[in-house]
């Protein structure tokens, strides 16, 4: 198939940017949506012009390394990761928009990358259990009911990629936080910190300049990992339940 | 025979080189000494790794904070260490080039971790594990440490069940277990297929938890590119901050690497795109061994290639084979028929058929040769890649009688989903295609007991070390290495090198810290002003070709002859013709790529030279010389009970052999027999 592509360039992060158009023949629709560009990359490489920084690693949609706005919507239009789009969803002759991550807390660094280090910095507030190597009890004196496990489990699969904060209008960042959030909550081990996490988490997510929560949905619409929306409830439900605990 | 210009013939006879029939190496490198001291302990196997403990020396708390320890890689041997060395005090910095330490490829590992805690009570224990470990690693791994590794396994799954890994429970609340190829206990704990992010978001919740606490800094998307060495001990390392392009030197009292593996060698693999030598390969040219470069790990469940645009293969764990039944067409006339008119009796079920006792679970290097073999023989299933048809099913059809879609499901979840994302064909009705991939080298840097490679103060760990698994690796047991490694082992032994500190100051001007620096500045400088023709990828793709073609599944003296030729002119071609756009002060991901790569054809090249040398098959490395009557794998204990321990002897020559004796006492050498 054939595709005009027009994408956001930019040199570096205090630079101007714009959106640049592009011709690509020959895309097949079993490539992904990644090797479709190193397929453009190739081709400015050979034309002398700068290839496109984009960034990827796993491509298997596990790391939460990649994540570009395709046509307006994070990660485009299937539910999955950019790395795990293929072409076959997209048709010959289409123009496709193709944007950097879009939000105040996650600054463009060049062309298509941005900076998601404020993610980091939310955990480093209280994203864990506190336990010191070799001091861990026997795994089995603490059985867990499956059902928390499997709760835990699903909202454990957030892969911290930042599609919720693209696609939401108040570039909020509450499902990610609220994924662990829950994630630990539902665990026997996360318990003794779980009002200190949420206060801690919050208040380091709201520095970050993330906006609030106005509850719209799109987040979770956008989630590859189609973490719920309901996390965020929890986190709510934590974090009044802190307050009231004198936090 | 013809010997090499830098050796007499009566010194290699001397150093027991001419004692087998055959030396295909000749020519291609120089013969070494022997290295002796591993030090491992003597005594009794169970008691080794408690009496290291107890030697090791103590540091002092107070003193703990000035003495800094630099850690390449944050993946579960990498983070975990970071973790560990920041609780005890120490004052670290831990590297990454992804721009979060969380997103290290040890993420994408699916099937699960091994431990020996006997839950399932079907008669395993540590001694059974480091057993299983020694006979799936062919003989060709040392006793001690892989007996250390059995034994520590179990505090693994305490650890990250205390940090909140959310690993697969029964309905009792208890851990689940699952088995895995090559063993008949289930001892593997899995977090559905995402064992290994479950794994490495503890580690990463470890590890950032120390950041808040100030004993970690992180430095992500910055890329080790030099080794820093000192009167001979690693003293720091050479960083570029991939946004900025500044080049950056980092000094410290001890430099660990956890770097990964290099499986990218081969350009499609299932390592992820940035995976790389890099780290491992400047350590190396700067003196510490690499061991058993060959060793590469060929997984049997991945999904086939499908075209020449392909950037990456992708893994459908090995613990699909559980529940999942391969085969072919009895007859070649049924290759392109829907293999659901395919009735029973014209399939062979071919792994069940030659391998009775194990099926459809034999060890991974068996069952990706026995698919090429289907395959060659013309029984492949699937699209033709050059003529020949490269993928045999995976069928899940008496599975799904059995458990249903939602018992399936429930264990295989994001695998099936994922098959049906690439392939666009649904597992549920239509059986996988698959076809071995690389996956995972056992080679790396060599390391003695205590982790510590032949430079002093500097340690190695996880994938990117040579230790533990021999000629093939079990499935589930990088990830229990990697974490045995970083929470368990490295902490105690680290501890013994850091109390000769404190050590002598080193500042910035040091003329080795100098020199460091300005190599790396040249080496991009020559990258972006070659203004050649081709791309980086394009090299890459090409010497990846090569690896495959020749020291992929089945290697052979004049294929590996061939291969190192190529890869020679190749690389002279890179340096003269490569073509890097941008500049070196941004961020710059094909000056980034030029680096990998151009180390790849070094490594690439000690591949092939390993495998020529070592005329034997074992595990993965499968010489076509040497085979059994029925094709299987036959070792030669008497020449190549061995660890190929390989030293840089300069840009312009053959590099030197140093062979480690592999002795066994709590374990008997056996043939593997599967059948
Ligand atoms: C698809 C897949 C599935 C797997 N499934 C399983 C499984 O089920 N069970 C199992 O036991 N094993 C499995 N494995 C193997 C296992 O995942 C790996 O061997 C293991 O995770 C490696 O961990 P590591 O910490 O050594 O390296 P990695 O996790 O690869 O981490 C390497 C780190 O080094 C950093 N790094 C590398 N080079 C540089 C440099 N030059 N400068 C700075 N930083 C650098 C990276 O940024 C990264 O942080 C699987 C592997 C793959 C590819
Ligand atoms: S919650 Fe979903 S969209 Fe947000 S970071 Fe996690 S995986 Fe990505
Ligand atoms: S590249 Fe890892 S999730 Fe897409």
């Amino acid at each position: 198939m054939k595709l005009t592509l027009k994408i956001w360039r930019q040199d570096g992060p205090t630079a101007e940017g714009a959106i640049h158009t592009y011709q690509l023949d020959d895309v097949s629709p079993d490539m992904s949506f990644l090797e479709m560009l190193d397929v453009l990359n190739e081709q400015l490489n050979a034309e002398g012009e700068e290839p496109i920084a984009f960034d990827s690693d796993c491509r298997e949609g596990i790391c939460g390394m990649c994540g570009l706005m395709i046509n307006g919507d994070a990660h485009g239009p299937e539910v999955t990761t950019t790395c795990q789009l293929h072409m076959r969803s997209f048709s010959d002759g289409e123009t496709i928009t193709i944007e950097p991550w879009r939000s105040e807390a996650f600054p463009v660094l060049k062309d298509l990358v941005v900076d998601r280090s404020a993610f980091d910095r939310i955990i480093q507030q209280g994203g864990y259990i506190s336990v010191n190597t070799g001091s861990a009890p026997e795994a089995h004196s603490v059985p867990v009911p499956r059902d928390d496990a499997l709760r835990a489990f699903n909202v454990a699969t957030c892969i911290g990629c930042g599609a919720c904060v693209a696609a939401c209008p108040n570039g909020s960042a509450s499902l990610f936080m609220g994924a662990k959030i829950t994630h630990l909550g539902e665990l026997p081990q996360g318990q003794p910190e779980r009002d200190s996490r949420v206060v801690n988490m919050v208040a380091q997510h709201d520095h970050e300049g993330f906006g609030g929560c106005t509850n719209i949905g799109a987040c979770t619409a956008a989630c590859p990992k189609e973490i719920p929306l309901d996390v965020i409830s929890q986190l709510n439900k934590d974090l009044r339940t802190a307050i009231k605990h004198g936090h | 025979m013809d010997m090499p210009d830098t050796v007499t013939a009566a010194e290699a006879s001397l150093s027991g080189f001419l004692d087998g029939d055959y030396d295909d190496a000749v020519g291609y490198y120089t013969p070494g000494t022997p290295l002796v001291d591993t030090k491992a302990p003597d005594g009794p196997i169970a008691e080794r790794w408690q009496n290291r403990k107890l030697e090791a020396r103590l540091v002092n708390p107070s003193n703990r904070r000035k003495l800094s320890v630099i850690i390449v890689g944050t993946g579960l041997a990498g983070a975990s260490a970071a973790a560990t060395l920041g609780e005890a005090g120490y004052n670290v910095k831990a590297f990454c080039y992804q721009d979060s330490p969380r997103r290290a490829h040890s993420i994408a590992a699916q099937g699960g971790i091994n431990a020996a805690k006997n839950y399932k009570e079907d008669g395993d224990s540590v001694h059974r594990l480091f057993y299983d470990t020694v006979k799936g690693g062919d003989y060709r791994s040392r006793e001690s440490n892989v007996y250390r590794l059995a034994e520590v396994s179990t505090n693994i799954i305490d650890q990250c069940v205390a940090q909140g890994v959310p690993f697969a429970r029964e309905y009792g609340g208890l851990l689940d277990n699952r088995s895995f190829g090559g063993v008949q206990v289930s001892r593997t704990f899995y977090a559905r297929g995402q064992t290994g992010q479950q794994l490495l978001i503890g580690a990463y919740q470890a590890l950032e938890r120390q950041v808040a606490a100030g004993t970690v800094s992180t430095y992500t998307r910055h890329e080790m590119l030099e080794l820093i060495t000192v009167d001979d001990k690693a003293r720091g390392i050479v960083a570029r901050d991939m946004v900025t392009g500044e080049i950056q030197t980092h000094l410290a009292d001890v430099v660990v690497l956890a770097s990964g593996g290099y499986g990218n060698v081969f350009y499609l693999s299932t390592n992820a795109m940035g995976c790389n030598v890099t780290a491992a390969w400047r350590a190396h040219r700067k003196g510490a061994y690499m061991a058993n470069p060959c060793y590469t790990q060929i997984h049997p469940t991945c999904i086939p290639v499908s075209g020449s645009h392909q950037s990456k293969l992708t893994l459908m764990s090995e613990s699909l084979r559980n529940d999942g039944r391969i085969w072919v067409p009895k007859n070649q006339a049924d290759c392109d028929k829907d293999p659901r008119d395919i009735p029973e009796e014209d399939r062979d079920y071919y792994l069940e058929r030659i391998y009775p006792s194990f099926g459809n679970l034999v060890p991974r290097d068996i069952a990706s040769r026995a698919a090429k073999n289907v395959c060659d023989e013309g029984r492949g299933v699937g699209p033709e890649v050059d003529g020949v048809r490269r993928g045999v099913y995976l069928d899940f059809a008496s599975a799904i009688e059995r458990l249903g879609e939602q018992g399936i499901t429930e264990k295989y979840d994001n695998l099936f989903d994922m098959y049906e994302r690439i392939t666009g064909e649904n597992p549920f009705e239509v059986p996988m295609r698959i076809y071995p991939a690389v996956h995972y080298v056992m080679g790396g840097l060599w390391v003695d007991y205590d982790l510590q490679s032949t430079i002093p103060g500097l340690f190695v760990t996880g994938e990117a070390n040579f230790s533990d698994h021999g000629a093939n690796r079990l499935g589930a047991s990088a990830l229990m290495q990697g974490l045995a490694d970083g929470y368990f082992v490295l902490p105690h032994t680290i501890r013994d090198y850091l109390a000769d500190g404190p050590f002598e100051e080193i500042t910035e001007d040091h003329p080795a810290v100098v020199e460091a620096r300005e190599s790396v500045k040249g080496r991009i400088d020559h990258f972006l002003s070659v203004n050649g023709t081709r791309s980086v990828d394009s090299y890459h793709r090409e010497l990846g070709n090569i690896m495959w073609e020749y020291c992929g599944m089945e290697r052979t003296e004049t294929g590996l002859k061939k291969a190192i030729d190529l890869i020679r002119s190749l690389k002279d071609d890179f340096y003269r013709n490569v073509k890097v756009l941008g500049g070196a002060e941004t961020l710059n991901q094909s000056l980034e790529k030029a680096g990998r790569v151009a180390d790849f054809f070094e490594l690439g090249e000690l591949m092939c030279i390993d495998a020529l040398n070592r005329r034997e098959s074992c595990g993965g490395h499968f010489r076509g010389e040497s085979q059994t009557e029925d094709g299987e794998a036959l070792r030669h204990d008497d020449e190549y009970a061995y660890v190929a321990a390989w030293e840089w002897a300069g840009e312009d020559s053959i590099p030197v052999l140093h062979k480690e004796d592999l002795v066994y006492t709590a374990i008997e050498m056996k043939q593997r027999s599967y059948k």
